[in-house]
Protein backbone atom coordinates (compact mmCIF):
# COMPACT_ATOMS: atom_id res chain seq x y z
CA UNK A 1 0.00 0.00 0.00
CA UNK A 2 1.38 3.32 -1.05
CA UNK A 3 0.20 5.02 2.54
CA UNK A 4 2.39 5.80 5.21
CA UNK A 5 3.71 4.32 7.80
CA UNK A 6 2.58 6.01 11.16
CA UNK A 7 6.05 5.52 12.36
CA UNK A 8 9.35 3.51 11.49
CA UNK A 9 11.52 1.87 14.38
CA UNK A 10 14.29 3.65 13.14
CA UNK A 11 14.57 7.00 10.80
CA UNK A 12 17.99 5.48 8.67
CA UNK A 13 19.26 9.11 7.30
CA UNK A 14 22.33 11.29 6.29
CA UNK A 15 23.47 14.22 8.24
CA UNK A 16 25.09 16.95 5.69
CA UNK A 17 27.71 18.73 6.88
CA UNK A 18 27.62 21.84 4.86
CA UNK A 19 30.55 23.53 6.68
CA UNK A 20 33.01 20.45 5.40
CA UNK A 21 31.67 19.78 1.72
CA UNK A 22 34.48 20.80 -0.72
CA UNK A 23 32.33 19.92 -3.83
CA UNK A 24 34.68 17.32 -4.89
CA UNK A 25 31.45 15.38 -7.13
CA UNK A 26 33.34 11.75 -5.15
CA UNK A 27 29.83 10.84 -3.27
CA UNK A 28 28.28 11.54 -6.72
CA UNK A 29 30.23 9.52 -8.95
CA UNK A 30 30.35 6.98 -6.04
CA UNK A 31 26.94 6.71 -5.99
CA UNK A 32 26.47 6.34 -9.73
CA UNK A 33 29.08 3.29 -9.50
CA UNK A 34 27.11 1.67 -6.70
CA UNK A 35 23.87 2.03 -8.09
CA UNK A 36 24.61 1.29 -11.66
CA UNK A 37 26.31 -1.93 -10.64
CA UNK A 38 24.16 -3.28 -8.17
CA UNK A 39 20.82 -3.23 -6.53
CA UNK A 40 18.08 -2.50 -9.40
CA UNK A 41 17.59 -0.49 -13.19
CA UNK A 42 21.71 0.57 -14.00
CA UNK A 43 21.79 4.60 -14.15
CA UNK A 44 21.89 5.03 -17.67
CA UNK A 45 23.38 7.92 -19.72
CA UNK A 46 22.41 9.14 -22.91
CA UNK A 47 24.50 10.31 -25.33
CA UNK A 48 27.40 10.14 -23.08
CA UNK A 49 30.27 11.47 -25.26
CA UNK A 50 27.91 13.48 -27.68
CA UNK A 51 26.94 16.87 -27.65
CA UNK A 52 24.14 16.84 -25.22
CA UNK A 53 25.24 14.50 -22.24
CA UNK A 54 22.56 13.57 -20.48
CA UNK A 55 22.01 10.69 -17.75
CA UNK A 56 20.42 9.39 -14.34
CA UNK A 57 21.87 10.54 -10.83
CA UNK A 58 21.02 9.66 -7.24
CA UNK A 59 23.31 12.59 -5.78
CA UNK A 60 23.78 15.35 -7.37
CA UNK A 61 26.17 18.29 -5.86
CA UNK A 62 24.78 22.27 -5.93
CA UNK A 63 26.95 25.37 -5.79
CA UNK A 64 25.89 28.24 -4.23
CA UNK A 65 26.65 31.87 -3.48
CA UNK A 66 25.37 33.33 -0.05
CA UNK A 67 25.96 37.04 0.57
CA UNK A 68 25.47 38.20 3.80
CA UNK A 69 24.21 41.73 4.74
CA UNK A 70 27.92 42.79 5.24
CA UNK A 71 31.13 41.01 4.37
CA UNK A 72 32.33 39.01 1.84
CA UNK A 73 30.16 36.44 0.05
CA UNK A 74 30.80 32.48 0.89
CA UNK A 75 30.43 29.81 -1.93
CA UNK A 76 28.46 26.98 -0.11
CA UNK A 77 29.16 23.12 -1.95
CA UNK A 78 25.71 21.49 -1.36
CA UNK A 79 25.34 17.81 -2.19
CA UNK A 80 21.48 16.94 -2.28
CA UNK A 81 19.99 13.17 -2.38
CA UNK A 82 16.66 12.18 -0.84
CA UNK A 83 15.36 12.94 2.41
CA UNK A 84 13.59 10.02 3.25
CA UNK A 85 10.93 12.12 4.31
CA UNK A 86 8.58 11.35 7.37
CA UNK A 87 5.55 12.48 5.46
CA UNK A 88 6.75 11.85 1.98
CA UNK A 89 4.53 12.74 -0.93
CA UNK A 90 6.08 10.98 -3.34
CA UNK A 91 4.95 7.55 -2.18
CA UNK A 92 1.17 8.65 -1.20
CA UNK A 93 0.64 10.14 -4.91
CA UNK A 94 1.97 6.74 -6.81
CA UNK A 95 -0.91 4.75 -8.03
CA UNK A 96 0.52 1.24 -8.38
CA UNK A 97 2.21 0.77 -5.22
CA UNK A 98 5.73 0.54 -5.89
CA UNK A 99 6.98 3.57 -3.98
CA UNK A 100 7.01 2.52 -0.07
CA UNK A 101 8.74 3.49 2.87
CA UNK A 102 9.74 1.25 4.85
CA UNK A 103 8.60 0.57 8.68
CA UNK A 104 11.61 -0.93 10.13
CA UNK A 105 14.06 1.56 9.56
CA UNK A 106 12.11 4.15 7.27
CA UNK A 107 14.12 4.07 3.98
CA UNK A 108 11.69 5.17 0.95
CA UNK A 109 12.24 2.50 -2.22
CA UNK A 110 10.49 2.09 -5.28
CA UNK A 111 9.51 -1.28 -6.36
CA UNK A 112 10.98 -1.05 -9.82
CA UNK A 113 8.79 -4.19 -11.03
CA UNK A 114 5.62 -2.07 -10.27
CA UNK A 115 6.73 1.29 -11.69
CA UNK A 116 4.80 2.58 -14.35
CA UNK A 117 6.95 5.45 -14.78
CA UNK A 118 4.43 7.95 -14.92
CA UNK A 119 6.85 10.32 -13.09
CA UNK A 120 4.34 11.71 -11.15
CA UNK A 121 6.25 10.85 -7.51
CA UNK A 122 8.95 13.12 -8.84
CA UNK A 123 6.59 15.76 -9.48
CA UNK A 124 5.48 15.85 -5.85
CA UNK A 125 9.40 15.37 -4.45
CA UNK A 126 9.67 19.22 -3.75
CA UNK A 127 13.51 18.53 -3.45
CA UNK A 128 14.20 16.87 -7.05
CA UNK A 129 15.09 13.82 -5.14
CA UNK A 130 13.65 11.48 -8.15
CA UNK A 131 14.99 10.99 -11.73
CA UNK A 132 13.35 8.72 -13.93
CA UNK A 133 15.50 6.28 -16.01
CA UNK A 134 15.28 7.24 -19.70
CA UNK A 135 16.87 3.54 -20.55
CA UNK A 136 14.43 1.41 -18.47
CA UNK A 137 11.29 3.78 -17.88
CA UNK A 138 11.52 3.24 -14.13
CA UNK A 139 11.55 5.41 -11.31
CA UNK A 140 15.20 5.46 -9.59
CA UNK A 141 16.38 7.66 -6.01
CA UNK A 142 18.49 6.78 -3.33
CA UNK A 143 17.94 3.83 -1.91
CA UNK A 144 20.08 4.90 1.17
CA UNK A 145 22.45 2.33 -0.34
CA UNK A 146 19.98 -0.75 1.40
CA UNK A 147 22.33 -3.56 -0.39
CA UNK A 148 25.39 -2.47 1.26
CA UNK A 149 24.00 -1.39 4.97
CA UNK A 150 22.72 -4.63 6.16
CA UNK A 151 24.96 -7.03 4.05
CA UNK A 152 27.19 -9.15 5.97
CA UNK A 153 29.24 -10.26 2.69
CA UNK A 154 31.08 -6.68 3.18
CA UNK A 155 33.72 -5.57 5.85
CA UNK A 156 32.03 -4.02 8.86
CA UNK A 157 33.10 -0.71 7.63
CA UNK A 158 31.89 -0.76 4.03
CA UNK A 159 27.99 -1.71 5.82
CA UNK A 160 26.89 2.44 5.16
CA UNK A 161 25.86 4.46 2.04
CA UNK A 162 28.20 4.49 -0.61
CA UNK A 163 28.84 8.62 -0.36
CA UNK A 164 29.45 8.50 2.89
CA UNK A 165 32.30 6.18 2.79
CA UNK A 166 33.83 7.46 -0.17
CA UNK A 167 33.73 11.36 0.80
CA UNK A 168 37.32 12.07 1.52
CA UNK A 169 36.21 15.40 4.22
CA UNK A 170 33.94 13.85 6.01
CA UNK A 171 31.38 16.01 5.45
CA UNK A 172 28.49 12.86 5.30
CA UNK A 173 27.47 11.05 8.29
CA UNK A 174 25.09 8.03 8.38
CA UNK A 175 22.80 6.63 11.18
CA UNK A 176 19.21 6.51 12.92
CA UNK A 177 18.50 9.66 13.51
CA UNK A 178 15.51 8.36 15.66
CA UNK A 179 17.98 7.45 18.55
CA UNK A 180 18.81 10.28 20.48
CA UNK A 181 21.86 9.10 21.53
CA UNK A 182 23.42 8.02 18.06
CA UNK A 183 26.43 10.47 17.28
CA UNK A 184 24.21 11.58 13.93
CA UNK A 185 21.26 13.04 16.71
CA UNK A 186 24.03 14.49 18.72
CA UNK A 187 25.66 16.19 15.71
CA UNK A 188 22.49 17.55 14.80
CA UNK A 189 21.74 18.55 18.22
CA UNK A 190 25.31 20.29 18.50
CA UNK A 191 25.32 22.45 15.23
CA UNK A 192 21.91 23.03 15.08
CA UNK A 193 21.14 20.65 11.74
CA UNK A 194 18.51 21.99 9.72
CA UNK A 195 15.33 20.86 7.39
CA UNK A 196 15.54 22.14 3.46
CA UNK A 197 11.85 23.80 2.86
CA UNK A 198 10.49 22.93 5.78
CA UNK A 199 7.32 24.86 5.09
CA UNK A 200 6.57 21.89 2.45
CA UNK A 201 5.64 19.97 5.99
CA UNK A 202 7.68 16.53 4.30
CA UNK A 203 9.07 16.46 7.86
CA UNK A 204 12.49 15.40 6.01
CA UNK A 205 14.76 13.06 7.99
CA UNK A 206 18.41 13.80 6.36
CA UNK A 207 19.52 16.98 8.34
CA UNK A 208 21.72 19.43 7.01
CA UNK A 209 25.03 21.36 9.41
CA UNK A 210 25.50 24.76 9.05
CA UNK A 211 28.43 26.37 7.60
CA UNK A 212 30.38 27.65 10.44
CA UNK A 213 30.56 31.22 11.17
CA UNK A 214 33.97 32.78 9.61
CA UNK A 215 36.33 34.22 11.49
CA UNK A 216 36.35 37.63 11.51
CA UNK A 217 39.82 37.97 12.77
CA UNK A 218 42.66 35.86 10.30
CA UNK A 219 45.37 35.50 12.58
CA UNK A 220 45.76 36.73 16.46
CA UNK A 221 49.20 38.06 15.14
CA UNK A 222 47.68 40.03 12.31
CA UNK A 223 47.58 42.99 14.01
CA UNK A 224 51.36 43.11 14.69
CA UNK A 225 52.08 42.68 10.68
CA UNK A 226 50.40 46.45 10.47
CA UNK A 227 52.31 48.46 7.52
CA UNK A 228 55.99 50.07 9.62
CA UNK A 229 55.62 53.20 7.43
CA UNK A 230 52.18 54.27 6.86
CA UNK A 231 53.17 57.39 5.30
CA UNK A 232 55.60 57.52 2.86
CA UNK A 233 59.00 58.90 3.92
CA UNK A 234 62.25 60.50 1.84
CA UNK A 235 61.78 60.15 -2.01
CA UNK A 236 58.44 58.76 -1.75
CA UNK A 237 57.07 61.13 0.53
CA UNK A 238 58.57 64.06 -1.41
CA UNK A 239 57.07 62.22 -5.07
CA UNK A 240 53.31 61.68 -2.55
CA UNK A 241 53.36 64.85 -1.61
CA UNK A 242 54.43 67.10 -5.43
CA UNK A 243 52.42 64.67 -7.40
CA UNK A 244 48.96 65.44 -4.55
CA UNK A 245 50.16 69.63 -5.36
CA UNK A 246 50.02 68.74 -9.42
CA UNK A 247 46.64 66.56 -8.88
CA UNK B 1 6.69 21.84 -15.91
CA UNK B 2 7.05 20.07 -19.12
CA UNK B 3 3.73 20.91 -21.25
CA UNK B 4 3.66 16.92 -22.67
CA UNK B 5 1.37 16.63 -25.62
CA UNK B 6 -0.05 13.45 -24.61
CA UNK B 7 -1.15 14.96 -21.11
CA UNK B 8 -2.47 18.22 -22.99
CA UNK B 9 -4.79 15.62 -25.28
CA UNK B 10 -5.47 13.72 -22.06
CA UNK B 11 -6.99 16.45 -20.00
CA UNK B 12 -8.54 18.19 -22.90
CA UNK B 13 -10.28 15.20 -24.95
CA UNK B 14 -11.32 13.14 -22.22
CA UNK B 15 -12.68 15.99 -20.19
CA UNK B 16 -15.20 16.48 -23.54
CA UNK B 17 -15.70 12.85 -23.34
CA UNK B 18 -16.86 12.27 -19.71
CA UNK B 19 -18.67 15.94 -19.89
CA UNK B 20 -20.71 14.81 -22.89
CA UNK B 21 -21.45 10.88 -20.64
CA UNK B 22 -22.42 13.16 -18.04
CA UNK B 23 -25.47 14.93 -19.65
CA UNK B 24 -26.38 11.34 -22.02
CA UNK B 25 -26.48 9.92 -18.59
CA UNK B 26 -28.67 12.66 -17.29
CA UNK B 27 -31.01 11.95 -20.43
CA UNK B 28 -30.07 15.06 -22.66
CA UNK B 29 -30.81 14.94 -25.30
CA UNK B 30 -33.24 12.33 -24.64
CA UNK B 31 -32.73 10.42 -28.22
CA UNK B 32 -32.79 6.57 -28.74
CA UNK B 33 -31.43 4.48 -31.06
CA UNK B 34 -29.00 5.04 -33.82
CA UNK B 35 -29.11 8.61 -32.93
CA UNK B 36 -28.11 8.17 -29.50
CA UNK B 37 -25.59 5.08 -30.65
CA UNK B 38 -23.81 8.34 -32.44
CA UNK B 39 -23.57 10.14 -29.57
CA UNK B 40 -22.64 7.50 -27.32
CA UNK B 41 -19.94 6.48 -29.79
CA UNK B 42 -18.56 10.08 -30.22
CA UNK B 43 -18.35 10.29 -25.92
CA UNK B 44 -16.60 7.33 -25.61
CA UNK B 45 -14.20 8.11 -28.80
CA UNK B 46 -13.48 11.06 -26.84
CA UNK B 47 -13.15 9.52 -23.26
CA UNK B 48 -11.12 6.29 -24.68
CA UNK B 49 -9.37 8.05 -26.70
CA UNK B 50 -8.13 10.85 -24.01
CA UNK B 51 -6.88 7.59 -21.79
CA UNK B 52 -5.20 5.92 -24.21
CA UNK B 53 -2.95 9.01 -25.23
CA UNK B 54 -2.53 9.22 -21.19
CA UNK B 55 -0.33 6.20 -21.23
CA UNK B 56 1.98 7.18 -24.17
CA UNK B 57 3.96 8.97 -21.60
CA UNK B 58 4.53 6.31 -19.00
CA UNK B 59 7.71 4.50 -19.19
CA UNK B 60 6.32 0.86 -18.82
CA UNK B 61 2.95 1.25 -19.77
CA UNK B 62 2.69 -2.75 -20.29
CA UNK B 63 2.33 -2.90 -16.58
CA UNK B 64 -0.23 0.08 -16.51
CA UNK B 65 -3.43 -2.32 -15.14
CA UNK B 66 -1.22 -2.16 -11.52
CA UNK B 67 -2.32 1.79 -11.08
CA UNK B 68 -5.46 0.34 -10.11
CA UNK B 69 -4.46 -0.48 -7.22
CA UNK B 70 -3.70 2.19 -4.41
CA UNK B 71 -7.25 3.90 -5.13
CA UNK B 72 -7.06 4.65 -1.06
CA UNK B 73 -3.93 7.04 -1.47
CA UNK B 74 -3.17 7.98 -4.74
CA UNK B 75 -5.45 10.53 -7.06
CA UNK B 76 -3.88 8.92 -10.00
CA UNK B 77 -5.48 5.28 -9.02
CA UNK B 78 -8.64 6.77 -8.32
CA UNK B 79 -8.78 8.53 -11.69
CA UNK B 80 -8.18 5.15 -13.59
CA UNK B 81 -10.94 3.05 -11.21
CA UNK B 82 -13.34 5.96 -11.46
CA UNK B 83 -12.85 5.94 -15.47
CA UNK B 84 -13.49 2.44 -15.78
CA UNK B 85 -16.61 2.63 -13.23
CA UNK B 86 -17.87 5.22 -15.69
CA UNK B 87 -17.29 3.53 -19.02
CA UNK B 88 -18.48 0.26 -17.73
CA UNK B 89 -21.91 1.56 -15.85
CA UNK B 90 -22.33 4.23 -18.86
CA UNK B 91 -21.93 1.41 -21.38
CA UNK B 92 -24.66 -0.61 -19.73
CA UNK B 93 -27.04 2.11 -19.31
CA UNK B 94 -26.10 3.51 -23.61
CA UNK B 95 -26.98 -0.73 -24.26
CA UNK B 96 -30.78 0.00 -22.83
CA UNK B 97 -31.03 3.51 -24.52
CA UNK B 98 -29.38 1.95 -28.02
CA UNK B 99 -31.04 -1.48 -28.27
CA UNK B 100 -33.97 -1.12 -26.06
CA UNK B 101 -35.38 2.26 -26.15
CA UNK B 102 -35.05 2.18 -22.57
CA UNK B 103 -33.71 4.84 -20.35
CA UNK B 104 -32.37 2.89 -16.80
CA UNK B 105 -33.19 6.37 -14.96
CA UNK B 106 -30.94 5.35 -12.22
CA UNK B 107 -28.37 4.26 -14.04
CA UNK B 108 -27.63 6.72 -15.80
CA UNK B 109 -27.94 9.10 -13.05
CA UNK B 110 -25.26 7.13 -11.32
CA UNK B 111 -23.03 7.36 -14.55
CA UNK B 112 -23.26 11.23 -14.38
CA UNK B 113 -21.91 11.23 -11.12
CA UNK B 114 -18.96 9.17 -12.05
CA UNK B 115 -18.32 11.05 -15.09
CA UNK B 116 -18.20 14.17 -13.03
CA UNK B 117 -15.97 12.45 -10.66
CA UNK B 118 -13.42 11.21 -13.10
CA UNK B 119 -12.74 14.70 -14.06
CA UNK B 120 -12.35 16.00 -10.17
CA UNK B 121 -10.13 13.09 -10.08
CA UNK B 122 -7.94 14.22 -12.86
CA UNK B 123 -7.95 17.72 -11.11
CA UNK B 124 -6.86 16.32 -8.36
CA UNK B 125 -4.28 14.89 -9.74
CA UNK B 126 -3.09 18.51 -10.04
CA UNK B 127 -4.23 20.22 -7.50
CA UNK B 128 -3.01 17.91 -4.55
CA UNK B 129 0.80 18.83 -5.52
CA UNK B 130 2.13 20.93 -2.98
CA UNK B 131 5.35 21.31 -4.59
CA UNK B 132 3.76 23.75 -7.96
CA UNK B 133 1.76 26.62 -5.90
CA UNK B 134 -0.35 27.43 -8.95
CA UNK B 135 -1.48 23.93 -9.23
CA UNK B 136 -2.67 23.51 -5.40
CA UNK B 137 -5.47 25.71 -5.18
CA UNK B 138 -8.91 25.57 -5.25
CA UNK B 139 -9.88 26.78 -8.94
CA UNK B 140 -8.43 24.37 -10.50
CA UNK B 141 -10.92 21.26 -10.34
CA UNK B 142 -13.59 24.19 -11.09
CA UNK B 143 -11.49 25.08 -14.03
CA UNK B 144 -11.43 21.26 -15.07
CA UNK B 145 -14.93 20.34 -14.87
CA UNK B 146 -15.63 23.55 -15.96
CA UNK B 147 -14.17 22.87 -19.39
CA UNK B 148 -15.54 19.78 -19.41
CA UNK B 149 -19.13 19.86 -18.49
CA UNK B 150 -19.02 23.33 -20.89
CA UNK B 151 -17.72 20.64 -23.83
CA UNK B 152 -19.88 18.12 -22.96
CA UNK B 153 -23.11 20.41 -22.78
CA UNK B 154 -22.33 21.85 -26.19
CA UNK B 155 -21.44 18.28 -27.86
CA UNK B 156 -25.25 17.03 -26.23
CA UNK B 157 -26.81 19.96 -28.09
CA UNK B 158 -27.60 22.03 -24.32
CA UNK B 159 -27.23 25.16 -26.05
CA UNK B 160 -28.08 27.72 -23.27
CA UNK B 161 -26.13 25.90 -20.95
CA UNK B 162 -22.72 25.83 -23.08
CA UNK B 163 -23.99 29.78 -24.13
CA UNK B 164 -23.59 30.47 -19.80
CA UNK B 165 -20.38 27.86 -19.48
CA UNK B 166 -18.28 28.98 -22.52
CA UNK B 167 -18.96 32.24 -20.40
CA UNK B 168 -17.88 30.74 -17.10
CA UNK B 169 -14.96 29.08 -18.61
CA UNK B 170 -13.67 32.49 -19.39
CA UNK B 171 -14.23 34.34 -16.09
CA UNK B 172 -12.45 31.44 -14.01
CA UNK B 173 -9.71 31.21 -16.40
CA UNK B 174 -8.99 34.73 -15.67
CA UNK B 175 -9.39 34.38 -12.04
CA UNK B 176 -7.46 31.16 -12.30
CA UNK B 177 -4.70 33.03 -13.93
CA UNK B 178 -4.62 36.59 -11.30
CA UNK B 179 -4.74 34.29 -8.11
CA UNK B 180 -2.18 32.24 -9.64
CA UNK B 181 0.34 34.30 -10.33
CA UNK B 182 1.30 35.32 -6.50
CA UNK B 183 0.67 32.16 -5.74
CA UNK B 184 4.86 30.63 -5.37
CA UNK B 185 5.30 33.93 -4.00
CA UNK B 186 2.72 33.04 -1.53
CA UNK B 187 4.25 29.53 -0.75
CA UNK B 188 6.96 31.26 0.94
CA UNK B 189 9.37 29.39 -0.76
CA UNK B 190 12.76 30.90 -1.74
CA UNK B 191 16.29 29.54 -2.70
CA UNK B 192 17.33 30.59 1.17
CA UNK B 193 14.55 27.96 2.47
CA UNK B 194 15.37 25.37 -0.25
CA UNK B 195 19.02 25.80 1.14
CA UNK B 196 18.04 26.65 4.30
CA UNK B 197 21.15 29.02 4.22
CA UNK B 198 19.06 32.02 4.78
CA UNK B 199 20.16 32.84 8.09
CA UNK B 200 23.60 33.73 6.32
CA UNK B 201 22.11 36.17 3.51
CA UNK B 202 20.85 35.44 -0.21
CA UNK B 203 21.92 32.81 -1.89
CA UNK B 204 22.07 32.41 -5.11
CA UNK B 205 23.48 29.52 -8.14
CA UNK B 206 27.18 29.78 -8.09
CA UNK B 207 27.67 26.55 -10.07
CA UNK B 208 24.93 23.92 -11.76
CA UNK B 209 25.67 20.34 -10.76
CA UNK B 210 26.19 19.32 -13.90
CA UNK B 211 27.00 21.13 -17.49
CA UNK B 212 24.44 19.80 -19.97
CA UNK B 213 20.40 19.52 -18.58
CA UNK B 214 18.77 16.48 -16.86
CA UNK B 215 15.54 15.17 -15.86
CA UNK B 216 14.66 17.20 -13.46
CA UNK B 217 15.28 20.11 -15.39
CA UNK B 218 13.06 18.68 -18.58
CA UNK B 219 10.54 17.96 -16.51
CA UNK B 220 9.87 20.44 -13.85
CA UNK B 221 11.93 23.64 -15.26
CA UNK B 222 10.38 24.40 -18.26
CA UNK B 223 11.26 27.89 -18.58
CA UNK B 224 11.15 28.12 -22.61
CA UNK B 225 7.64 29.05 -23.37
CA UNK B 226 6.72 30.95 -20.92
CA UNK B 227 8.34 33.88 -22.98
CA UNK B 228 5.05 34.12 -25.06
CA UNK B 229 2.62 33.20 -22.13
CA UNK B 230 1.20 36.83 -22.37
CA UNK B 231 -0.04 36.46 -25.92
CA UNK B 232 -0.70 32.96 -25.78
CA UNK B 233 -3.36 33.95 -22.68
CA UNK B 234 -5.41 36.62 -24.45
CA UNK B 235 -5.48 33.65 -27.64
CA UNK B 236 -6.54 30.77 -25.83
CA UNK B 237 -9.35 33.28 -23.82
CA UNK B 238 -10.71 34.81 -27.09
CA UNK B 239 -10.70 30.90 -28.80
CA UNK B 240 -11.80 28.96 -25.82
CA UNK B 241 -14.43 30.84 -24.31
CA UNK B 242 -15.13 34.64 -26.26
CA UNK B 243 -15.88 33.42 -29.59
CA UNK B 244 -17.83 30.23 -29.30
CA UNK B 245 -19.92 32.49 -26.36
CA UNK B 246 -20.02 35.22 -29.26
CA UNK B 247 -21.13 32.76 -32.30
CA UNK B 248 -23.96 30.70 -29.55
CA UNK B 249 -24.85 34.39 -28.48
CA UNK B 250 -25.18 36.24 -31.39
CA UNK B 251 -25.56 34.16 -34.60
CA UNK B 252 -28.00 31.74 -33.52
CA UNK B 253 -27.60 27.58 -33.74
CA UNK B 254 -26.97 25.36 -36.85
CA UNK B 255 -24.32 23.03 -37.43
CA UNK B 256 -21.84 24.77 -39.41
CA UNK B 257 -21.95 27.17 -36.97
CA UNK B 258 -22.09 24.64 -33.98
CA UNK B 259 -19.07 22.76 -35.77
CA UNK B 260 -16.83 25.94 -36.07
CA UNK B 261 -17.20 26.62 -32.97
CA UNK B 262 -16.35 23.51 -31.55
CA UNK B 263 -13.20 24.00 -33.56
CA UNK B 264 -12.12 26.77 -31.99
CA UNK B 265 -12.98 26.47 -28.60
CA UNK B 266 -11.14 22.64 -28.98
CA UNK B 267 -8.00 24.82 -30.09
CA UNK B 268 -8.50 27.10 -27.19
CA UNK B 269 -9.07 25.10 -24.72
CA UNK B 270 -5.59 22.99 -25.85
CA UNK B 271 -3.65 26.28 -25.70
CA UNK B 272 -5.41 27.19 -22.37
CA UNK B 273 -4.28 23.60 -21.22
CA UNK B 274 -0.74 23.66 -22.77
CA UNK B 275 -0.18 27.08 -20.73
CA UNK B 276 -1.50 25.14 -17.48
CA UNK B 277 1.44 22.97 -17.48
CA UNK B 278 4.09 25.73 -19.11
CA UNK B 279 3.26 28.04 -16.62
CA UNK B 280 3.56 26.06 -13.62
CA UNK B 281 6.34 26.56 -12.01
CA UNK B 282 7.66 23.38 -9.58
CA UNK B 283 9.97 24.33 -6.48
CA UNK B 284 12.66 22.10 -7.77
CA UNK B 285 13.50 25.15 -10.28
CA UNK B 286 14.64 26.86 -6.64
CA UNK B 287 17.57 24.70 -6.55
CA UNK B 288 18.31 25.23 -10.50
CA UNK B 289 18.13 29.25 -9.68
CA UNK B 290 15.34 29.01 -12.13
CA UNK B 291 11.68 28.62 -11.62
Amino acid sequence: MTTLPTQTEKKLGLVIDLDTCVGCHACVVSCKGWNTENYGAPLSDQNAYGKDPVGTFLNRVHSYEVQPAQGAAQTIHFPKSCLHCEDAPCVTVCPTGASYKRVEDGIVLVNESDCIGCGLCAWACPYGAREMDAAEGVMKKCTLCVDRIYNENLPEEDRQPACVRTCPAGARHFGDLADETSDVSKLVAERGGFDLMPEQGTKPVNKYLPPRPKDEQIDILAPLLDPVAAEPQGFLGWLDKTLERIG
Amino acid sequence: MHPAPSIIFFTVFSGLGFGMLAFLGLGKPDVSGFTAFVFFAIAYLLAVGGLISSTFHLGNPQRAIKAFSQWRSSWLSREGCLAVATLVVMGLYAIGVVFFNTRIVPLGLLGAILSVATVFATSMIYTQMKTVPRWHHWTVPLLFMGYALTGGAFLTGQIQLATAGFATIGLMQVIYWVLGDNRFQQSGSTLETATGLGHIGKARMFEAPHSSKNYLMKEMVHVIGRKHARTLRIGGLVLASILPWAILMFLGFSHIMALLALIIHVTGALMTRWLFFAEAEHTVGLYYGQR
